[in-house]
């Protein structure tokens, strides 16, 4: 684990929010943000923001992903670093976006803003080296890390050492974790039998460990796993790992 | 050709076999668990990926002139190379050799190339018996069936089905579910078989052009026989094999073996650079090396997709593919299953023909993650895409994305660029969730519906005290 | 075909692909054996896969051979009385252990009927050996043909330990292979063996069901 140094903790971010938690999780995107600003860091919400231009993009309709992640382009022009609650949507600006921009006029501009994009968890401990002080009950937890997060962003270890910093917190070891969980975005609907078969799989190795809540740094793989479990009647509850964390490390007023 | 509902209806055919998912499931973790017992420092491991992916490269980026090169040694050391522009090319270069030679059997080591070829459809209708003496591709010849696994053929048989094969196939034999049994029935079967067959077959894992050497892999001792028995030896490759350097060979087989089956090494690693010398007691007089294109030079045509020609078909990427596991083999409907296969094969075949296997994933990088030879399979996969569906006339490959599909991208991409049909759009979902359809086709099949919340993060982000710039 | 050929190369030439790599190889972080332990790790690394690894002394091995051909009762065993190895052996041979020997100098085909069904096993000599992944370097010669490492179901390699390198690359490199390949050059390491049915192994698919090596050692 890094530990950069407090005086690389810059004094004002970008949060980018993502669709999905726009619409389907906000709660978790304000976690996010919370937990940020409690560390003594201006936390600036672009209001143009939309979606990052990833499911066009993974189903090969690059213009229009390419015209959607344009307009992001401007909603984050000053150099702060941009911090996204989702390892599939970050991996999607500093990996994808390059690669998106090529022979445009915005090559550019993309590169610069993928080379400042963090991951939320990788940013509260690699940048700010976040000490969590656990508040709530005692509970055991199953943490499912996006294929994104763990893959495309080396961010696995960061997702676990938050939740080691919570005394109260027990992780509880599943089968099979590294596995995709079957989502993929249109993957779901275009190939349903098969990421059927697959979220099935993970989500009873998820109840076997017999957790309470299922924790999660990407709220595509939140969706899939949770609206299957409720399919199943599982009474397994699920959240966002940043509203996890900021619900039992924040003093209610 | 197939078309994108035959790859549905075999995959729901598949899924709904639990036999199957559990088979296929036990397999994928002992090789996966396996791999990872045979690369036990991480580091070391990506170093040596570095260095296949390195010796890959390399190869392809001078591969005209490699393959002149082989060419010039082979023939140095009595070697005729043959090349095949397509698969009826190959397979006519083959029938000549067995004319020539008046064979009337072909006694075969596993080659994938040659299942890529359909040469044994092709030669029996040309009246010559080819007998596939691998044991899985044996088990799979009695069956009639196609591999499934490109490493481990008959990887979705049980024990009790090959039993009753041998059975059904052999009533002579007493019925055994016995693996030692079954095995040494296979050993004495075929080894009449090796002793009468005048030609025989190989595939090749690397050839070298350096020295004109044919590499191959294998535990059996079958890819022995057929290489050293016969009066002939017919290696089939394709052209993307070759590798500069007899120095290349260690670090790739090191990779493929334990990448493969998480062996050290396979029993028998088997260097053949030239047919019987003269005072020499054995081994094939005659050996013929077939280099096969069937699509590959277009494939290379592309700096992106050449990537896909850096595979030493190990395997890696299916015992690892969570689809896979799910679909087995025979469901990709190709000759090489799993996300290699995904790749690979619409290149060959047309995205108009299978288009569809490019989006059976979920990118998940599993695949990219234990290729050894670092080939970015999600990244080549979003390309596939990319190509199915692009509509301004470059398209490699003609693609088949519907315009319901494309519309629907059209409107999404509207609705995002534009923040304020983003704001408005939004607003109504938030608003009128009560709304949102309880099903959303395929998804809600196992899955209940998504609600939306009542209030966006745009709009707590506000109400929360967040700066807006 | 020459045209196939023609098409094919121009093809490739019409477009000289750049490829991407965007991280480069180093240095190939050596995973040698200690030398002091090639031999156990060679040892370890046979066992493992199921080959019957004997360590003799330079005087010693022929005793055992001929004791090995006994005991597994072996009574058609191939060697080659023109080389060193087989006249050294056949030298110290009694008279029952040499009834046991068979020598065969003709071509192969002459007698492959009786190779394919009748001989038990051959004794042949080793090229050089590689501690890491336990395998014999097999260079086969006119008098020690190829099919004799293969075809009967038991091979017998005498391996002497002064050739045992420990890694491949470094036995390709002392032997200057890249100036001169053999015929056929092989790599064995151990019994032939399949998993194809039901990923279960299972010794003597096509090759010998048992590789017995006898390593010369000069302790």
């Amino acid at each position: 684990m890094s530990n950069l140094p407090q005086k690389n903790k810059p004094e004002e971010i970008y949060f980018y929010g993502t669709c999905l938690i726009d619409l389907l999780y906000p709660e978790a995107g304000l976690a996010g943000m919370e937990l940020i600003r409690r560390e003594g860091v201006r936390v600036i919400f672009p209001n143009d923001q939309t979606c990052c231009g990833q499911p066009a993009w993974n189903s090969g309709y690059r213009d229009e992903a390419r015209k959607v992640a344009a307009a992001q382009l401007r909603c984050f022009a000053k150099p702060y670093p941009v911090v996204v609650p989702s390892g599939s949507c970050a991996a999607m600006i500093k990996h994808h976006y390059p690669a998106l921009f090529k022979d445009t006029a915005d090559y550019e501009a993309a590169v610069e803003l993928s080379k400042r994009v963090y991951e939320l968890t990788e940013f509260l401990v690699r940048v700010l080296d976040i000490k969590l002080v656990d508040l709530g009950e005692p509970t055991q937890v199953a943490l499912h890390t996006s294929c994104s997060a763990r893959r495309e962003m080396g961010v696995a270890g960061e997702h676990e050492a938050l939740l080691e910093q919570l005394d109260n917190v027990q992780v509880l070891q599943q089968s099979h974790k590294k596995e995709c969980c079957g989502f993929g975005g249109t993957f779901a609907i275009k190939h349903g039998e098969i990421s059927t078969a697959m979220v099935r799989e993970k989500a009873a190795a998820i109840t076997a460990t017999g957790a309470t809540t299922l924790v999660s740094g990407d709220c595509g793989c939140l969706m899939n796993i949770s609206g299957h479990l409720a399919h199943q009647e599982q009474e397994l509850q699920s959240q966002h790992i940043a509203n996890f964390i900021w619900e039992r490390t924040h003093h209610a007023e | 050709m197939q078309s994108s509902g035959d790859f549905h209806a075999r995959v729901r055919t598949a899924v709904a076999d639990s036999n199957l998912r559990v088979s296929f499931r036990k397999a994928m973790d002992g090789f996966m668990s396996k791999r990872l017992d045979a690369f036990p420092d991480a580091e070391a491991l990506e170093r040596l990926r570095l260095r296949g992916a390195e010796i890959r490269v390399n190869a392809l980026s001078k591969l005209p002139e490699l393959l002149e090169r082989l060419e010039r040694q082979c023939q140095a050391n009595d070697i005729q190379v043959h090349w095949a522009e397509t698969v009826e090319d190959g397979n006519n270069i083959i029938l000549d050799i067995m004319r020539q030679h008046d064979a009337r059997l072909l006694i075969k080591g596993k080659s994938m190339v040659s299942e890529e070829m359909a040469l044994n459809h092709f030669l029996e209708q040309q009246g010559i018996e080819c007998l596939e003496s691998d044991l899985g591709e044996f088990i799979l010849q009695l069956a009639g069936e196609p591999p499934s696994h490109i490493v481990m053929p008959a990887i979705h048989k049980t024990g009790k089905d090959i039993a009753r094969l041998f059975k059904e196939k052999f009533p002579d034999i007493p019925y055994s579910e016995d693996v030692d049994t079954l095995t040494r029935s296979a050993r004495r079967i075929l080894r009449r078989r090796f002793y009468e067959a005048k030609v025989g077959l190989s595939g090749v894992n690397f050839a070298v052009a350096e020295t004109g050497t044919l590499c191959l892999v294998e535990n059996e001792g079958n890819g022995r026989m057929c290489t050293t028995a016969p009066q002939v030896h017919i290696a089939v490759t394709g052209i993307e094999k070759v590798v500069e350097k007899l120095s290349d060979v260690p670090p790739l087989l090191s990779l493929l073996t334990r990448s493969a089956t998480g062996q050290a090494i396979t029993t028998y690693f088997n260097m053949i650079s030239s047919p019987r010398k003269p005072g020499e007691k054995d081994g094939p007089e005659e050996v013929h090396l077939v280099l096969l294109d069937n699509g590959r030079s277009h494939i290379y045509e592309d700096d992106q997709l050449i990537n896909t020609l850096r595979c030493i078909r190990c395997g890696a990427c299916m015992n690892h593919c969570p689809v896979y596991a799910r679909i087995g083999g025979h469901a990709y409907g190709t000759t090489i299953p799993g996300p290699i296969g995904s790749i690979l094969e619409p290149q060959k075949l047309g995205l108009d023909n299978i288009g569809e296997l490019p989006t059976a994933s979920t990118l998940c990088g599993a695949c990219a993650e234990v290729c050894p030879v670092r080939i970015p399979i999600p990244q080549l996969l979003n390309r596939l895409r990319y190509e199915r569906v692009r509509n301004d006339g470059t398209a490699l490959t003609r693609g088949q994305g519907s315009s319901r599909e494309s519309n629907i991208w059209k409107a999404w991409s509207l609705a995002h660029r534009q923040p304020t049909i983003y704001r408005i759009a939004s607003l109504l979902v938030t608003r009128l969730r009560a709304l949102t359809p309880n099903r959303l086709g395929a998804w809600t099949e196992a899955r209940k519906a998504p609600r939306p919340a009542s209030r966006s993060l745009h709009e707590l982000a506000k109400t929360n005290g967040f700066d807006n710039e | 075909m020459s045209d196939a050929r023609n098409k094919i190369l121009s093809r490739l030439r019409g477009q000289q692909p750049v490829i991407n790599e965007t991280e480069r190889y180093t240095a190939l972080k050596t995973e040698l054996p200690p030398a002091s332990n090639l031999i156990e790790h060679f040892r370890s690394r046979m066992a493992s896969v199921r080959a019957e690894v004997h360590l003799v002394s330079r005087d010693q091995w022929p005793t055992k051979a001929s004791a090995l051909l006994k005991e597994k009762g072996l009574t058609k065993v191939l060697y080659a009385p023109e080389t060193e190895l087989g006249k050294t052996l056949h030298n110290s041979c009694s008279d029952d252990e040499l009834s046991r020997l068979v020598s065969r100098t003709n071509s192969v085909a002459e007698w492959k009927e009786e190779l394919f069904f009748d001989v038990d096993a051959a004794i042949t000599s080793t090229k050089a050996g590689i501690a890491e992944t336990g395998s014999l370097i097999v260079w086969p010669t006119a008098e020690e043909p190829r099919t004799w490492s293969l075809v009967p179901p038991v091979h017998i390699a005498i391996l002497d330990a002064e050739n045992l390198y420990a890694t491949f690359s470094e036995a390709m490199q002392a032997g200057g292979w890249h100036k001169l390949m053999p015929t056929n050059l092989l790599l064995i390491s151990g019994p032939s063996k399949s998993a194809d049915i039901e990923q279960t192994l299972a010794y003597g698919v096509h090759g010998p069901t048992e590789l017995v090596v006898l390593l010369i050692t000069e302790t």
